[in-house]
């Protein structure tokens, strides 16, 4: 067997020994990961579900001058909250202000004279933009007034004989094209920094302990007195931590298979386009990604004097990935071969779209292996020289 | 044979090693003495491939070891300060690991590995893992670890520290028996007794420089001393008062290059 075999086999047998290591690799990734992941689509499911049916009661001041608004809004599931004890504009926007109330109605006193003589009648709708708990509902009373004030502006051209469709010169028809997995990827491209995210975690701590850890266990300095080249050992410590990220992508995957089978997407109109073969795909699609992190963490662990060092250093690593991953899905970007040389963006590029079962082009595919494949030879090439100093030892 | 020849040493502005030259004999342990800070430990890191020199040098066997490490490593088995195990693995398979990492595998390994458990008294604790080892287990199964390849040369920095009574007479009769089936022994101490119970051969160095060597006997004779303890203390403090007249004239250090006896040594260092 060669060396890089026998370190390779050592660390693994070790690492599968550590419950902490384990932990990372088994309950993490492929556990925690597509749970919190559940947890979070099911809340903005349950809102959107919930808020286009629940009926509201909404705080309307001086509502017992329009009658027929509080007929046509309750009509229409959303009653006047009798109980706000609010007088006038100034304490409903204070009381939205501070948080105590989400929204209200605020008719002018003038209200009912103005509505009478048919002058333009004014009421203010109270929100705070920056509340999203209620941004929805807040948005349905909005659409509700609005169809209220269309309304009576028909009747009121039909009773002086005019057809409304004067006051209709353009009409617009929304025609909405994305399908129901474009939608649903928009959700889903958190998916790919969990993935991203869990096999980073799955390979940290065997880099750290093959490196920080051995050298404070003081069981570098003798192994550098084996006959096996410093390279040797270290391709076989690297190799043992790819095995550990692969097998937490893998269980990662199945646990996000599994998963998104119980998840309502279909409420929010969306389908998963999260089938065996996109796992598999986006199993490849990853494999390169190990290497490449697998040689970043043990880089980054080489340079740090303590187990705990490394730890601090490679829990700051983990969130890397995510920033071109926040740029990719925040600007809406479209996979392109130039992006193909960004790692972790790539990644997330092209099992987006494999999930939104858009076409990928082949040469993309082979441009985001190739490039991590290059970026993990010239870090392993600066790591293998970094295991070759003397300071090594610390 | 382990020869050592002007070899130096530096860390930043500290001269860890500076020009020390020594020879340490097959079938025989050679004690490598000095104060803590002495060089001891640099100089055992120089032999065993893990530190480079920065001048002179040093082989083992007839090889470089700067010019062929790996070759080097073949030939001996190291003990460093403080060695640690793998502490998931068990006592015998960190021995296995070694053993493999030499190319031995198969039932020729297993039955080192048998040999060793046995011979080092591991019978009991062979198969648990090495977390809850007492520092005597763990000495002891490092020790075993750096026999695995049946080295015909033996590094050991300072092997007993951290043992009890018995470890230490269990030590010491093991690295006889050693040095009667011909190996060649070279272990660092800061304490005279440990050495003077065990060593053939004396190497005192302090403050990174040879301050005198030569057999126990030899020393008694050229220090007019029979406590070999004293011994070492008069051996230091002349390397004392060479060190502090080393900062006024960088001229009047000795350069070591010719020293074949302590006598040679002690006789030019003095002031």
């Amino acid at each position: 067997m060669s060396p890089i075999a026998i370190v390779c086999r050592k660390e693994i047998v070790d690492n599968v020994r550590d419950r902490r290591t384990m932990l990372s690799t088994l309950a993490f990734g492929p556990l925690f990961a597509p749970l919190m992941f559940v947890v979070m689509i099911q809340i903005v499911v349950d809102r959107a579900i919930s808020s286009g049916e629940e009926r509201l009661d909404v705080p309307m001041i001086g509502i017992e001058a329009a009658p027929n608004l509080e007929e046509f809004l309750a009509a229409r599931g959303i009653d006047s909250d009798p109980d706000h004890g609010i007088a006038d504009l100034d304490a409903a926007a204070e009381a939205v202000a501070n948080g105590s109330l989400g929204y209200a109605i605020v008719l002018e006193e003038s209200y009912a004279e103005d509505f009478g003589s048919e002058r333009p009648a004014r009421l203010t709708l109270v929100f705070d933009r920056s509340n999203s708990r209620d941004s929805e509902r807040v948005q349905r009373v909005r659409s509700t007034l609005r169809q209220f004030t269309e309304r009576i502006g028909v009747l009121r051209l039909i009773a002086r004989g005019v057809s409304p469709e004067v006051v209709r010169p353009v009409i617009i028809d929304d025609y909405d094209v994305s399908t129901p997995t474009g939608r649903s990827a928009l959700v889903l491209g958190i998916l790919t920094y969990f993935l991203l995210f869990a096999t980073l975690m799955g390979g940290m701590y065997l880099a750290i302990d093959a490196t920080a850890g051995e050298r404070e266990r003081k069981s570098l300095e003798p192994l550098l007195t084996t006959p096996v080249s410093r390279t040797s050992l270290l391709l076989g410590k690297v190799a043992a931590t790819v095995v550990f990220m692969l097998a937490s992508l893998a269980l990662t995957l199945v646990g996000f298979a599994i998963a998104l089978r119980y998840l309502p997407l279909d409420e929010l109109g969306m389908s998963s386009g999260f089938t065996p073969m996109t796992a598999v795909s986006a199993f490849f699609l990853l494999a390169p990604f190990t290497l490449l992190g697998a040689f970043l963490m043990t880089l980054v662990a080489s340079f740090t004097r303590s187990y705990k060092e490394a730890q601090t250093w490679l829990g700051l690593l983990l969130l890397v990935p995510t920033l071109p991953v926040a740029i990719a899905t925040l600007l809406n970007v479209q996979p392109s071969q130039a992006l193909m040389w960004v790692p972790s963006m790539s990644q997330h590029l092209l099992i987006t779209a494999f999930i939104k079962q858009d076409p990928v082009a082949p040469l993309m595919v082979a441009q985001s292996v190739a490039s991590t494949l290059i970026y993990a030879a010239l870090l392993a090439l600066v790591t293998i020289r970094l295991y070759k100093r003397e300071a090594l030892l610390g | 044979m382990i020869e050592v020849r002007e070899l130096s040493r530096s860390f930043g502005k500290v001269r860890a090693l500076d020009d020390v030259s020594f020879d340490a004999e097959s079938g025989r342990i050679t004690g490598l003495l000095g104060p803590n800070g002495a060089g001891k430990s640099t100089c055992l890191r120089i032999l065993s491939t893990v530190l480079s020199a920065d001048r002179g040098r040093a082989s083992i066997g007839g090889i470089d070891v700067a010019a062929d490490p790996l070759a080097v490593r073949r030939l001996f088995g190291v003990l460093p300060h403080g060695a640690g195990l793998y502490p998931q693995l068990t006592a015998r398979e960190n021995i296995r690991y070694y053993g493999e990492l030499h190319g031995i595998d198969g039932a020729t390994l297993e039955a080192r590995i048998d040999g060793l458990v046995r011979r080092l008294d591991l019978v009991d604790v062979a198969d648990r893992h090495a977390k809850g080892f007492s520092q005597g287990q763990r000495t002891k199964v490092a020790l075993a670890r750096a026999l695995v390849n049946e080295p015909d040369y033996l590094l050991l920095d300072e092997p007993t520290s951290g043992l009890d009574v018995m470890a230490t007479r269990d030590l010491r009769q093991w690295l006889t028996e050693l040095k009667q089936q011909g190996c060649c022994i070279l272990l660092s101490s800061h304490v005279m007794q440990e050495i003077a119970a065990l060593a053939d051969d004396l190497v005192i160095i302090a403050h990174g420089r040879l301050a005198a060597l030569g057999t126990p006997a030899d020393l008694r004779r050229q220090f007019n001393e029979d406590d070999l303890e004293q011994v070492f203390v008069d051996a230091v403090s002349e390397a004392d008062v060479v060190s502090e007249a080393d900062v006024v004239s960088e001229a009047d250090v000795v350069s070591g290059a010719d020293v074949v006896s302590g006598a040679d040594v002690v006789s030019g260092t003095a002031p």
